[in-house]
Order: structure tokens, then sequence, then C-alpha cells
């Protein structure tokens, strides 16, 4: 991926990759090398990946209840019912608005945890892998600790415990959609499990970048701080900055971990377009069709966004000279 | 619904796989091509499987295991499902190709009219008038009988005797007064009343308490009336009123909430009697759900869990009669499971006379509200339907909706469901 390019400024390129042979020939057939390597990776790639693709594409212009090897093409009937009598477009748009506060919150936040580090002299491994560990947690076990022992309702919450030293009486964070605490629930969640991981990319690129840079632009008068972080750190993040924000915004649309887990599929709000296909097809009504057709156009928004931000920010910038 | 389990942690592969499966628009990969497989087995019949949820109470999973393993002509595995919904982990693998032969749930038509259940009318009828005669009914189609009741639960309300005499406040009647009662009730610390995390729970009792009822006897929608309007902006302003616990660490269906004093009211089951009653000694009372206006009247739910046999299994003979041994057969252990862990009580009227646990004290009055209060499951009541109604709760109660409007949305959806059920 681009974020770990080393971009060749203060070393030249190498004269070339080095002739000699490899160490140890497996075989003297490199096509043999190619798929003894490639292989396993294809077929799992195939099996768990495009075959189910296709599979759901497939499903998705069949009347598929209570099945997954319909016989009944109802052309583009799922697609209707999806689209017009169902939650899933009001689903796709509470977390359009989700998307765009949770992306640029945890790209700021993470590119903040990274210059910090970055500036450590001292203890720096230290504080890049207490930042980074909640990665390891998965959502769920996450959600459970944040729904049953930080922000349950009773008096011995530690939200409320907290709360109950400024003198506010007991609050139910989760079951009480007015006002909305639950978004504060999911959001720090969400922020403490992910602004780690994307804390690393940053760090990777911030360590990429030449100090050549700053040594011409302090020649050239520019200020440290805002100054140099505004024209020089920023500009070179870019190619990291993009990828990011594209896996943030995969992510947000994909939530569905913690949303299960904290507000449960009980409530009318906050069910994200995951779990909504999540009841239509693997729910009480089983219905494979609508459900695949509401991953498919999901899939496609993702890749309509995708492409629209390349366009916008340029994939790949990492790249250009 | 009755006691759900207590723990999520195994539902995670589950919702990773559907989540990423989803993600790469693909909702369908679940495993083998037509997904209707049986348990796997050698075809001889010799292994089966069965899926129940998690029941909370001590010793339950060791106790159906040991039940198991009693039985010679099989080997029978059990998968216990942890997790806060059962049915869509149960829907879900039903149909892939790891689906149980034999399963717990409650009597739905869905399964019946997809062909999910088989018939278990041949192993019943010779017993059938020993069985509760609205437990035969709830599980009867067109003269069929599909699953065999195991246990009834009913569920009602739990309270601290002590808590309702110091605030002098009398065991209330009518949810006005239920109302009142949780306000009295409520001081710094102990919150007056407990329905549950999400009010679904009493979502059932709120229709019959206010005289209405799921379904009506020609299967066409008897819940939209102006006394379950009102009910549900009776729930509203209770809801509102930080006299109910919320967010609580456990749901209704477990004793902590009220043996931990974090409430002096909480609904209940059944089967978490012994429990409380081991915390809370003779503190402890119950009483129905109270009538709502002038039409209503009190009322318990009778739920409870029913087994039923994969009619699309490969097993389905040697499933029926692992089902008839244990479920028919084996009285010794039906009452065990009825009332050695959690109280239950036994569909079997042989078996609930030498109950002498449901005999005396807090459980006869458990068996009298049964008696006297119960409404049992309606067949025709699906849980497509049952979720439509959790989104009244959700949006008239726990949300400021108009409870109008909110039925009118359950109407369509039930309407869709009813008309797929009975044309």
């Amino acid at each position: 991926m681009s974020t770990t390019t080393t971009r060749g400024v203060a070393q030249p390129a190498p004269a070339k990759a080095s002739p000699a042979r490899p160490r140890r020939a497996l075989r003297g057939n490199p096509t043999f090398n190619f798929w003894l390597f490639t292989g396993p990776f294809l077929i799992g790639l195939v099996i768990f990946v495009f075959v189910p693709i296709v599979w759901s594409i497939w499903l998705s212009f069949f009347d598929a209840r209570y099945t997954v090897t319909p016989s009944h093409f109802i052309g583009f009937d799922n697609y209707k019912q999806i689209l017009t009598n169902s939650n899933f477009p009001s689903s796709l748009v509470t977390f359009s608005v989700f998307a765009a506060f949770i992306v640029p919150t945890t790209w700021a936040l993470s590119l903040g945890l990274a210059l910090l580090v970055n500036q450590l002299t001292f203890m720096r491994a230290f504080f890049r892998s207490v930042f980074f560990l909640p990665t390891a947690v998965s959502y769920v076990a996450a959600a459970l600790i944040w729904k049953m022992s930080i922000f349950n309702g009773v008096r011995f919450g530690l939200a409320n415990t907290v709360m109950s030293w400024f003198g506010v009486d007991d609050t139910s964070w989760i079951s009480n959609p007015s006002p909305p605490w639950y978004w504060l629930v999911i959001v720090t969640l969400r922020l403490w499990i992910q602004a780690g991981f994307y804390m690393i990319l940053f760090l990777a690129a911030l360590q990429n970048i030449p100090p050549e840079l700053y040594e011409a632009a302090a020649i050239d008068g520019a200020k440290k701080g805002w100054q140099t972080f505004r024209y020089i750190t920023l500009p070179q993040l870019r190619a990291t900055s993009t990828a990011v924000i594209l896996l943030l915004l995969i992510a947000a649309y994909q939530a569905f971990d913690e949303f299960f887990n904290i507000i449960g599929t009980k409530a009318t709000w906050a069910q994200t377009p995951l779990m909504e296909l999540y009841k239509t097809a693997l729910g009480t009504d089983q219905d494979y069709g609508a459900g695949s057709a509401g991953a498919v156009i999901l899939s496609l928004l993702i890749c309509i966004v995708t492409l629209a931000q390349g366009k916008i920010m340029g994939f790949g910038g990492g790249e250009e000279k | 619904m009755s006691a759900t389990s207590n723990s999520n942690w195994s539902r995670r592969s589950i919702f990773r796989a559907a989540a990423g499966m989803a993600a790469a628009g693909t909702l369908a990969a679940c495993g083998s091509n037509n997904g209707r497989g049986g348990s796997g087995g050698s075809g001889s019949g010799k292994h089966l499987v069965q899926y129940f949820h998690a029941y909370g109470e001590a010793g339950t999973e060791q106790a159906l295991k040991r039940y198991a393993a009693a039985y010679k002509k099989a080997d029978v595995s059990t998968s216990w499902i942890t997790g806060n919904n059962f049915e869509s982990a149960l829907f879900a693998t039903l149909l892939s190709s790891k689906a149980p032969d034999v399963f717990e749930f409650h009597p739905q038509l869905q399964l019946v009219k997809s062909g999910q259940v088989a018939d278990l009318s041949d192993l019943i009828d010779p017993v059938k008038d020993d069985f509760n005669p609205n437990d035969i009914k709830s599980h009867t189609v067109d003269g069929k009988i599909y699953g065999i009741r195991m246990i009834d639960d009913p569920q009602f309300f739990y309270y601290r005797k002590s808590m309702l005499e110091k605030a002098k406040v009398d065991v209330p009647t009518t949810l006005d007064e239920l109302i009142e009662a949780a306000a009295k009730l409520t001081t710094g610390k102990v919150k007056g009343l407990f329905l549950g995390n999400d009010f679904t729970a009493i979502q059932n009792n709120l229709i019959w308490s206010a005289g209405a009822d799921t379904l009506d006897a020609k299967n066409q929608i008897a819940y939209h009336t102006p006394g379950v309007i009102e009910g549900l902006k009776k729930l509203r302003t209770l809801f509102t009123s930080g006299h109910v616990l919320l967010d609580a660490p456990t749901d209704f269906w477990d004793p902590s909430s009220l043996d931990q004093g974090l409430c002096a009211i909480q609904w209940g089951g059944m089967w978490s009697m012994p429990a409380m009653q081991k915390a809370l000694g003779d503190d402890l009372g119950i009483f129905p759900f109270p009538k709502i206006g002038s039409a209503g009247k009190q009322s318990v739910y009778n739920g409870g869990w029913s087994i039923f046999v994969n009619a699309k299994g490969k097993n389905v003979e040697a499933a029926k009669e692992y089902v008839k041994w244990l479920w028919i057969d084996q009285k010794q252990y039906q009452e065990d499971w009825a009332t050695s862990y959690g109280f239950h009580i036994p569909p079997r009227t042989s078996i609930a006379n030498q109950a002498t646990k449901l005999k005396s004290g807090l459980p006869a009055e458990g068996v009298k509200l049964f008696t006297d209060y119960g409404h049992f499951d309606n067949i025709g009541w699906d849980q497509t339907m049952i979720t439509a109604f959790n989104d009244v709760l959700a949006s008239s109660v726990r949300k400021n909706g108009d409870p109008e409007k909110a039925l009118d949305a359950c109407d369509k959806k039930v309407n869709v469901e009813l008309k797929k059920l009975f044309g």
C-alpha cells in the first residue's frame, strides 16, 4: 500500500535490483512458484469472496425466501422492495450522516495521536503499543464492556458514577433515544478501537517524510508548528490520508457489531444498513433475495464513493512525481 | 419469548460472518449448495444434534446433556446457544447444512407452513389427554400437532413486600396504580419498577390487559384498539418518568435486578423464582400485569418452550424417536427439567400433580396466576408479527412517536404476513 512507500528524496534509487540468483531456488520454474505461492490464497479468495458475490447477485433476481437455491426469477422486484418498502434506504441516510461525522473525527484523532507519539523522544514504543492495543479487541467484547459496565443505567455504572460526582442523576445512556446519548456510547467505542490502528499508518508515513524538507523549509524561514504542518507534513501525508479515509468510509458503512450488541434490533433507530440486511436475510423473514439486492446496492454505493473519492483526492497520489 | 440467555460471546462468529459476507455483497454464502442438509450424520441415524437456548439457571446445560447421554439409540449432541436472540441464530442455522435435527422454540405457524417442523401427532396422541389442553391447542394446525410442550413459563411481576410496605403502597391492579406505585417506590438508590431494558417483554400483556388480543378467532388483527393506544401512552409517561430502571446490566429474565435491590418491582418469569427466594427469602410477592382502562383485565403471559423436529433434516425418524423417548416417555427427566433448576410448570397433568415443589407457598401462587390470568401463545402470531410489534414499543414508548401511527405501520407488516400464512 502506498502508505509505506518510501519516497526517494533522501537517497538515490538503488542502482538496480541485485542480479544475484535467489539463495535457493525452489524449482527452476517461476510459473510454478507463482502458483505455489498465490494458489492457496487465490482458492480462498474465489471460494469465500468471488463465488458468494456472484451468488448474491444471482439471488437478488430471484424469489429466495427460505432458500438459497431459488428457481423463481422475478427481475428487479427485490430491488424495488428493498428500496421502497423497507427501512434500508433510511438506514443508508442515517449512516451517511454517521460516516460524515465519524470519518473526519477518527482521521483527526489518529493523526493527532501519530503527531504526538512522533514527537516523543522517550518511551515512544510504549505509547505506540498502548494506543495500538485496542485494535486487538473485538468489537463484540468491547461493545459488551461499554454497554454493561461503562454505560449501564444503574448507579454503579462507570459513566453514572463519574456523573454523580457532579450531582447529575443516573442517565439511561442506551435505552432512551431522546436525547440520543447512544451515539456517545457508539462513537467513543469506535474511536477507541479504530484510532490506534490508523495512528500506526500515519506514524509510518510521518517517519517517511524526508527531514531535508523540514530543513529546507527552516532555511526558507518557515516557522515550526502550524506552518510546517500545513505546508509540509499534511501534503506529504496525502497518500496515507486518502487510504485512511477510504478505509474509514468503508468501515462506517459496514458498521454492525457494536450497533447490534449495544442498540440491538428491537429499536427503530440506529439500525445500520448491514443490520437491516441481516434482519431481512437472516432474521425471521429469511428473504435472501431482498437481502442480496440490498447487499448489491450497498456494494455499488461503496464502489462509487470509493472511486469518486479517489478521483477527488487522487488515490495512490504517493506515486506521482 | 421466555428465559432468554445471559451472554453474547459465542454469537460473535455469526455476526462476523454475516458482516463480512454482506460487506462483500454476499449474504448467501451459507455453505453447501442447497443449505438444507441435516446434521451431517452418517444417514444411519446414529448422530443427532439438538439446539437449545442457554437457560440462565445453574445446572440446566448439564442436565440436558445428562438426559441426552442416557439415550442409547443415538448419539445426541447439544448446541447450547448463548446470545440475546436465539431466534435469529436458530432460523439462520435451520437453513444451513448444520441444521439441528431437534430444536426448542415456540409454536409459530410459519414453521409449519414452510414445512420446517415435522408432524408429531403420532407421538403425542396416546398421551394427549395428559397434556394441558391449551398446550395442545397452541401446537395444533388442521388437527395435527407439531411440537411437544416441555415447560410452561408464566411471566408476572415480582415485588419486594418490605419496600411496598415501607412506602405504603398496595399491590397495583391497574396500570395507573402501577405508575403511581413506581413513583412512590423510587428512592435515591432504588427505582420503582423494572420492565426489562427495552419494554418488549411486556408487549403481549399490554395487549391482553387492555382487553384486546393479538389476533382474533378469524386470524385478523385484534390488537389495534383504543385500550392498547391508551396503554402505550401510559407506558410512554412511565418510560420518561425516571421511575423505571433502564439499561440494567441484566434483562428481565434474570433475577439480579430485584435481588440486588436495583428496583422494587420487576417483571420476570416463574423460572427466576428459586433464585429470588434464595436471595430474598419471604420478602417476595407476585402479581399479574394490571389492567388497562375500564375494559381491561389483569393478565399473565404463559410463555414456555416446546421441542420440535426438523422435518428437513436427514434423520427425521431417529429424531422423532429421541423426542418421544425424552419428552413423552421419560417422566422423571421431564419433572427434573421443570422443577430442579428454575421453576416451570409441567404441561402434563400427571407430572404437575406430583411436583411437590409447586404445591405450596409462592410457587403455588404462581401456578394460580398461570391458571387464573394466563394467556397462551397463539400459533398464528409469528416472529415477523412479534418483531413488528417490537417496533411499536420502540417508536411510541421509547421514542415519542404517535401510537396510532406506530400501530398503523405494524398493521401493514402484520397484514402482509397474515396474507402469506392464511391467504
